[in-house]
């Protein structure tokens, strides 16, 4: 049985038996003991309409657990007094579904959980295991999430950026259990740009594909990182590749910019380079322009100086970088970079060490002390 | 089975004996060391006795209750002079002694001339509940 198809279903489902008067909650509990009947059954007996079959199941699941509460006697007779449900607008429905499970009140983690289960499908064990924290720490996160989105009316027009950044969250967290987060991420930003027409949500798709195409070759076999310019070129997935510049050119002709189309801009021109040395560099420093426009982040700015390092040489990369923050993570890595390639290596080897001992991760920190080992080891014992 | 906790510090264990900072070794010295750590570890996830591991970043804050209704107080980092902890490694063993030969097998890691780096790591078993004595 392919494992995605009821995932698939999941938020068209669990949008029916809000719209019928389910609390969220408990339409999303039924929603997931429906789902794992699927998995159980389907494989000896197909459902005809798999889409249907989840509806009567989880309903009657929904119903089930109504019952059994007293307390939630007063519920029930809302729901029974309902009027029958008139014909589902599914597309309408995941919208919404998305909207709020990324909603303000919810912290990031919590609106990354609640996604992946109410509109991913994924169960509780599987994020748990992607985010490398007990079940029962991640079981306790999505009910406050419900918890606390219960009270929001289903109907109300929600904020695509912000369930834009939630996606991306869960894209950046790349794949550590059975799940792979990223590609996850991508489907579900895909069904998004399905149900919306919105420049920005194809620019973010744009992005993750562009991204996720490069990723077999970002990793060395005993899992070290490879740098942008030494990576195998031949080892990027070129059919997300023309499908992400597909995506973006056809958003960009809109000309509404925003800064996940400027993202995705960026990602193209690498992509596009069949060398590291014929990397357009000078359009890209014009795209971390706009992004610096759209955004003002200090990020954005740091990015910016190195693809200046590029573009203009190291000198002016360094100046491009006096104008940010220091303490941003990362700051210590591109200064010692961009001395580097300025010839000062005595000054490029001390930031390195400095920058592996700030390092987000351990392969980022292999990867930096390297380069400090690797200057410090050109270098005749004794000189600074 | 006992747990250990076996930890790596950046500074307050007793210097090691191979003691050359790492970004004063050679890249392939780093390359060496870091599969021997690797290594390591599968090899105790394939015993059995394995349970975790986990880097952690130069500096900590310590935090103390100031009383009703009052921010904790923090000391800020001290890196200069606290006691720092740079990873930690959580073994399931059998005994006292399979642990700190375990121990000194993660100490001899290879570091700078390839040799042996000879760092004291800091070995503490977990508490644990005195076996129930069956009737």
């Amino acid at each position: 049985m392919d494992e995605a198809l009821p995932r698939s279903l999941t938020p068209g489902v669990l949008g029916v038996l809000v719209r019928r008067g389910a609390d969220f909650a408990a339409a999303e509990d039924a929603v997931q003991e429906a789902l794992v009947e699927a998995v159980r059954v389907w494989p000896t007996a197909p459902p005809r309409d798999p889409r249907g079959w989840l509806i009567t199941v989880a309903w009657r699941r929904f119903l089930d657990a109504t019952r059994a509460d007293v307390a939630r006697r007063r519920r029930e007779e809302i729901v029974e007094a309902e009027p029958a449900p008139g014909p589902a607008a599914t597309v309408d429905d995941t919208l919404q579904l998305y909207f709020l499970c990324a909603h303000p009140s919810l912290t990031p983690a919590s609106a990354v959980a609640l996604t992946l289960r109410a509109v991913g499908g994924l169960t509780t064990r599987q994020i748990a295991r992607a985010y490398l924290v007990p079940e029962a720490t991640m079981a306790q996160r999505v009910s406050r999430a419900k918890r606390t989105v219960s009270g929001v009316r289903f109907d109300q027009p929600g904020d695509v950026a912000t369930v834009l950044r939630v996606l991306y969250l869960v894209f950046n967290e790349g794949y550590s259990g059975e799940v792979d987060l990223a590609a996850e991420a991508i489907r579900l930003t895909r069904r998004l740009s399905a149900a919306i027409d919105h420049p920005e949500v194809a620019g973010l798709l744009a992005l993750m594909l562009l991204h996720h195409a490069r990723r077999a070759s970002r990793t060395a076999p005993d899992g070290s990182l490879v740098p942008l310019a030494a990576q195998d070129r031949s080892r990027w997935d070129t059919g997300a590749i023309v499908e992400g510049i597909g995506i973006l050119r056809a958003a960009l002709a809109r000309d509404r910019l925003g800064e996940f189309q400027a993202q995705a801009a960026i990602a193209a021109l690498h992509a596009d380079a069949r060398t590291a040395g014929e990397t357009d560099w000078p359009q890209i420093v014009e795209w971390y322009d706009e992004l610096a426009r759209l955004t003002d982040s200090p990020v954005v700015r740091l990015n910016r100086a190195v693809a200046v390092g590029e573009a203009d040489g190291p000198g002016a990369g360094l100046a491009a970088l006096a104008g940010v923050d220091p303490s941003l993570p990362r700051h210590t890595a591109v200064a010692a970079y961009l001395h580097e390639r300025d010839g000062d290596l005595a000054r490029a080897a001390r930031l390195y060490a400095e920058a592996a001992l700030k390092a987000p991760n351990l392969a980022e920190r292999h990867h930096l002390t390297r380069e400090a080992a690797r200057l410090n080891s050109r270098r005749p014992e004794g000189q600074p | 089975m006992a747990k250990y906790l076996l930890l790596k510090h950046y500074r307050g264990a007793p210097e090691a004996v191979n003691d050359v900072p790492m970004d004063r070794w050679t890249p392939e010295e780093v390359t060496a060391h870091i599969r021997y750590m690797n290594d390591f570890a599968a090899r105790l996830a394939e015993t059995g006795e394995f349970v975790g591991e986990q880097a952690l970043a130069p500096e900590g804050t310590f935090v103390r209750y100031d009383g009703e209704g009052r921010p904790p107080v923090t000391d800020g980092p001290f890196a200069e002079t606290k006691d720092l902890v740079a990873g930690w490694m959580v073994i399931d063993v059998d005994s006292h002694e399979r642990a700190v030969e375990l121990a000194g097998e993660l100490s001899a890691a290879p570091g700078a001339g390839g040799k042996p780096i000879h760092e004291w790591l800091e070995l503490r078993p977990a508490l644990t509940q005195p076996p129930t004595v069956g009737e």
